[in-house]
């Protein structure tokens, strides 16, 4: 059998019998996984999972031109052979896998903890005897009369969540910049282990607090395709309205900082205000900013009555406006681009080499879009056109977020012309035993995965969590090599990371 | 610079006139809860049951809800059969002590103001250095909305300021997660006496959506003495501003 008909299709939100998903003999996983990424795949999520007495070795690839996933599994033990040095996009999931399940991948290149935290089999991969301490770990060093390491964090000047951040640098100029995390460590895989529980969504949802919708949509799509059944048309459209609003208010506010960090207060102080008034749109509709409890697995929780649908359209109305003309004040003025141009660099081959997703990879002209490549509920008829830029710089970035805010008012607006009618919720029923569940959700920092598999019970027997933050901090290192340290934090809100959606 | 000139024209003035005015909040925020015991059924537990993390009492005075605990998700309300349980949009819901944030039919206790040499030293002019401990960033993401000109912090002598040497007060978000413990009392240390703690959100309160976890100490606890509590999950910037106003005397 060709190594490229080993691996098993899956469609976005789609579920697997396990027993339809053979376990692959070592040798056999690794041919057809490096086969598949030879072939255009990339790597959406990577993880170990205990099933019965053994662990296993679980990987989603995405399909994009293909527009579906695959999934390869195989058994591991004590160890397991490194992909990194082949496929550097693995690199941050083996030693993930390292930390969780103290299994070592053999020949890694850059071995090094992710979050800190004590093993969960009590097997710690680096042989550490005492409970580690965050960003503790040998730091990448560079040696030199004239070198000095610079040190920042975890607790940071502004109103920020904590990392530690290590440059080494050779006077202003960046030669290398390690980060650290794990400080925001919740333990939330874990804690999801054998639900849903009552407090489930509630836990998704602040996986990253400023990603709600995001990662809640991620979670009731996953739980739909366990019980079978699918939300409602009205429901998953204003599923629709409130990522995009989600997307607006987070793209319209990391325009703001950009402004603020190169000192053009005008856009700066018109997007701290038009950011809340996304997010009072998201209020309007259920309550909360960030959109807490309105999606659940069947639907929706809330409805726009035809009132509160017009309140909607004309507050949104005058916001799209002031939106354009801050935009535009920041991208026709010369000195602002100046500061944006050429800034923090990150190449095509290096975002698809590290597995960028997201703002940052269509920003290094990388065609990668969930919305556009795996379309789920609304998204299916909706016209999205996915924003690339080539420059890889800061300049990039911003300029894929000002086309996105375009795009999404546009998405906002014609969903909100044209609501389905209909119910907001169907019952979700039992949730199927044996099974593996893969959905892939467009947040508006990137891809989200949401992996579940459940056990004879059907409950979770292991939640697997990637947030676009995981893949996309390289990408902010990559950004930073021969920079000024002095436009670290230029570079960094371009990036826009979260720290507890990679820390988990 | 005419352009911004005119952008400015037409964008307008946009701070609000808080305190002098009341802000107007969505019709479906979830503020105070309203709790009538005269409409409770029989031995009717539909709130208690409903609730993901146990905020919620029987009394003998009716349901009590610890406004701590209380992430306001709303269940328990959609689960009231009886219209006993409801929340309003109320967005005021600071306390001073952690037994005040039990609120039954009466509501809660608010916060009261500093006294004496605390009030004096820091009524008009109190800068806090903000830390993370966990959580999710929401909270972070609406206290530093305070800092927009919608709210313009600045103009009531509160500042958040990057050094904890700088600073009067800590105001911490989170539910301390071990990996944070560290970082978060040594910034306390640091901290000129006298100070204050605030601790801001339903994680830094009791632990929040994360309550129980191995690896979170279900919020400040006993690691540090709170001065104000304020609820919510995360708090709306108006029930943070409120809080702040109230310790400082100002509302």
């Amino acid at each position: 059998m060709s190594p490229l008909h080993a691996a098993v299709p899956l469609p976005n939100g789609g579920v697997l019998a396990f027993a339809d998903l053979p376990q692959l003999g070592r040798g056999h996983f690794i041919g057809a996984l490096l086969a598949e990424v030879a072939d255009g795949a990339r790597i959406a999520a990577y993880f170990a999972a205990p099933t019965g007495s053994i662990l296993e070795l679980f990987a989603i690839l995405a399909r994009d031109q293909r527009g579906d996933l695959a999934v390869l599994r195989t058994e591991i033990g004590r160890d397991f052979p490194a992909l990194a040095g082949r496929c550097p996009e693995l690199q941050l999931f083996e030693r993930e896998i390292a930390e969780q399940y103290g299994c070592v991948p053999i020949g890694h290149p850059w071995f090094k903890p992710v979050r800190f935290h004590p093993n969960w089999s009590g097997r710690d991969a680096w042989g550490r005897g005492e409970r580690p301490l965050p960003a503790v770990q040998d730091f990448y060093r560079v040696e030199g009369g004239e070198v000095h390491e610079v040190a920042v964090g975890p607790v940071h000047a502004g109103v920020i969540e904590p990392g530690h951040f290590r440059f080494q640098c050779h006077g202003e100029q960046v030669m290398h910049l390690e980060i650290a995390l794990g400080y925001q460590h919740r333990d939330i895989e874990r804690l999801l282990l054998g639900g849903p529980r009552p407090a489930t969504p509630h836990q998704v949802e602040t996986v990253a607090g400023d990603t709600s919708i995001g990662h809640a949509s991620a979670w009731s799509q996953t739980i739909e395709a366990l019980s079978g059944c699918a939300a409602p048309p009205r429901a998953a459209t204003l599923r629709l309205v409130a990522l995009e609003l989600e997307r607006l208010a987070n793209h319209v506010g990391d325009i703001g900082a950009l402004a603020g960090d190169v000192g053009f207060l005008p856009t700066a102080a018109f997007c701290g205000r038009l950011r809340g008034d996304y997010l009072n749109a998201t209020a309007m509709l259920c309550g909360n900013r960030f959109g807490r409890g309105l999606v659940r697995p069947g639907g929706v929780t809330a409805d726009l009555g035809a009132g509160q649908l017009a309140t909607l359209r004309e507050h949104l109305t005058p916001v799209a406006r002031d939106t354009r003309g801050a935009m535009e004040l920041f991208f026709e003025t010369p000195s602002v681009l100046a500061r944006l141009e050429g800034a923090g660099r990150v190449g095509a081959e290096d975002a698809r080499a590290v597995g960028l997703v997201g703002v940052a990879a269509r920003a290094s002209s990388l065609a990668r879009d969930v919305r556009r490549h795996h379309p789920l509920g609304a998204y299916r008829s909706a016209a999205v056109e996915i924003a690339t830029e080539w420059g890889g710089d800061v300049f990039a970035r911003a300029a894929v977020r000002r086309r996105e805010i375009e795009g999404s008012l546009a998405l906002v607006q014609s969903a909100l012309a044209d609501l389905p009618p209909g119910p907001l919720q169907v019952p979700v029923g039992e949730l199927r035993p044996h099974a593996l569940a893969v959905t892939l959700t467009e947040g508006w920092r990137g891809e989200i995965v949401h992996a579940v598999l459940t056990d004879a019970a059907g409950r979770f027997a292991r939640y697997k969590i990637v947030d676009p933050s995981f893949r996309n901090w390289a990408g902010l290192a990559l950004a930073l090599r021969g920079e000024q340290i002095s436009d670290f934090p230029l570079c960094n809100k371009s990036f826009n990371l979260s720290y507890c959606g990679f820390d988990l | 610079m005419l352009k911004i000139i005119r952008e400015r024209l037409r964008q307008g003035h946009r701070t609000g006139r808080f305190p002098a005015e009341e802000p107007v909040l969505p019709e479906r925020f979830r503020g105070a809860p309203r709790i009538e015991p005269g409409r409770c059924g029989d031995s009717c537990r539909g709130c208690v049951d409903s609730c993901p993390f146990g905020a919620i009492e029987l009394t003998a005075a009716g349901p009590r809800l610890d406004l701590g605990l209380c992430i306001f998700c709303g269940d328990c309300a959609a689960a009231c059969p009886h219209g006993a349980l409801s929340f309003s949009r109320d967005y005021r819901l600071a306390a001073r002590r952690r037994e005040e944030l039990l609120a039954g039919a009466a509501g809660h206790q608010l916060a009261e103001a500093l006294t004496g040499e605390m009030r004096r030293l820091f009524g008009r002019s109190l800068k806090l250095r903000q830390v993370s401990a966990g959580g999710c960033n929401a909270c972070e993401a609406d206290l530093n909305v305070l800092n927009t000109l919608v709210f313009d912090l600045a103009r009531f002598g509160i500042q958040f300021v990057a050094s904890p040497r700088h600073a009067d007060g800590l105001l911490v978000t989170g539910p301390v997660t071990e990996n944070m413990r560290y970082a978060l009392l040594d910034s306390y240390a640091a901290l000129p006496a006298p100070k204050l703690v605030i601790a801001s959100g339903a994680c830094a309160i009791a632990g929040g959506p994360f309550r129980g976890s191995p690896e979170c100490h279900d919020g400040i606890g006993d690691l540090l003495p709170v001065d104000l509590y304020i609820p919510g999950c995360p708090p709306h910037p108006y029930t943070a501003l409120d809080g702040l106003l109230r310790l400082l005397g100002r509302r």
